[in-house]
């Protein structure tokens, strides 16, 4: 047998959630990228992911990889009804901040804040965690996002209700559920299979 | 085969919840497809089905969603797992329930927010009755499922050791980290389901 894990390079580890942009470093060996078949390219949608070592890793199993991606394209960029794109990426940020992945956090919540202008709203969600009090609104979706992350599940008719409460409708409470529930899988591949590292230092 | 996610959530066609789907079919067409590329996959080189379905039937069980466990349940019988394989997932599942995500972060400001809770190790009976791979995998599901932020490279040592190749490891991560999304959906969807406006 000779598969291994690797020994991610000297880095500086991120200490604390954050807005900054991190690097992320596998712990098993992505594919090369010369070794990529048009079967992989298919699997990694944008061509430009043959750059990103988490993509080349993923791509081993490249049917896996498309479906998913396309997925979490159609959940988050797809314009049509439903939540407001700043919000499926607060109910990403939430989901992120209480698994506790630092680094899916850190995306998020730029799309989150950049969407939003609620730059402050996303720190304090960033520093506090998922307890914070940020307006009505914003606290039923973290909540609902935060109960149905919990394993066993603690989603339940109340947190339908209290999403009712602050305005969504049916297409934006099942966008908060696509959205939650899709973070417990990118939490899961990011977390398990590398590293964050604050980009840029070696 | 009809879809999944629908199908357990209860969801039938025409119904409003129906309609608010197809308002993602991209999202719902690629959910099936990662069900159905985990599930029958091109090639079992680096997982076989009944390995990938008895991973199912664990995960499921640490939910605690007998939706499920009664779906993933018949897909093990029909990859055709042994009676015995099937009680040992039931008394590796009832061994193994915790609450989560708990786990630790890197030392520094977040320590204070470190949650203790086990780190699990399938007991000699079960383990023998999984085999290594098996058991192996189930130790890295329960630690995906319920503190996936202690994740470190000796996890996936010991995945590698017990004798799954590399892309058999990525095969399992997005096997936990899929049915992660999917009972959740299910989840969310029924609780929605069951509460008209």
């Amino acid at each position: 047998m000779t598969d291994k894990v690797l020994s991610p390079p000297n880095h500086v580890e991120p200490l604390v959630f954050t807005r900054d942009q991190l690097d992320w470093l596998p712990w098993l060996e992505p594919m090369a990228e010369q070794d990529l078949t048009a079967r992989h390219m298919a699997g990694l949608v944008d061509a430009a992911r043959a750059k990103s070592p988490y993509f080349r890793l993923l791509a081993r199993d490249p049917e896996v990889l498309e479906a998913r991606t396309r997925t979490d394209k159609d959940i988050f960029y797809n314009p049509e009804a439903g939540l407001p794109r700043a919000e499926r990426e607060l109910a990403a940020a939430a989901t992120s901040r209480y698994n506790g992945c630092i680094y899916c956090a850190s995306v998020h919540v730029r799309f989150a804040a950049t969407y939003s202008k609620r730059v402050d709203d996303v720190d304090h969600l960033l520093a506090e965690g998922v307890g914070v009090n940020l307006d009505a609104r914003w606290n039923a979706i973290v909540a609902a996002s935060v109960a149905l992350t919990s394993t066993p599940i603690a989603f339940g008719p109340e947190h339908i209700d209290g999403l009712r409460k602050v305005g969504l409708d049916e297409a934006s409470i099942v966008d908060v559920i696509n959205a939650a529930s899709f973070f417990n899988w990118a939490n899961r591949l990011m977390l398990s299979l590398g590293e964050p590292a604050a980009a840029g230092k070696g | 085969m009809p879809d999944v996610i629908d199908t357990l959530a209860g969801i039938a066609p025409g119904s409003p919840l129906d309609a608010v789907r197809a308002q993602r079919p991209q999202a719902r067409l690629h959910a099936q497809a990662s069900y159905d590329s985990l599930f029958a996959p091109l090639s079992e080189a680096d997982a076989t089905k009944p390995e990938r379905f008895a991973i199912a039937c664990f995960v499921a069980g640490l939910h605690g969603r007998p939706e499920m466990e009664a779906f993933y349940g018949s897909g093990l019988a029909a990859a055709g797992a042994s009676t015995a394989l099937q009680a040992a997932i039931g008394a590796a599942v009832t061994a193994a329930r915790v609450e989560g995500p708990y786990g630790h972060y890197p030392k520094g400001p977040l320590s204070a927010e470190d949650k203790a809770g086990p780190v699990h190790r399938i007991a000699a009976p079960t383990r023998d009755a999984l085999g290594r791979r098996l058991a192996a995998a189930f130790e890295h599901a329960h630690m995906l499922v319920f503190h996936p932020r202690d994740s470190a490279p000796t996890y996936l040592q010991a995945l590698l050791d017990a004798g799954w190749s590399t892309t058999g490891v990525v095969v399992i991560s997005q096997l936990v980290a899929f049915l992660s999304y999917q009972i959740r959906v299910v989840a969310g969807l029924r609780v929605l389901n069951a509460r008209p406006a």
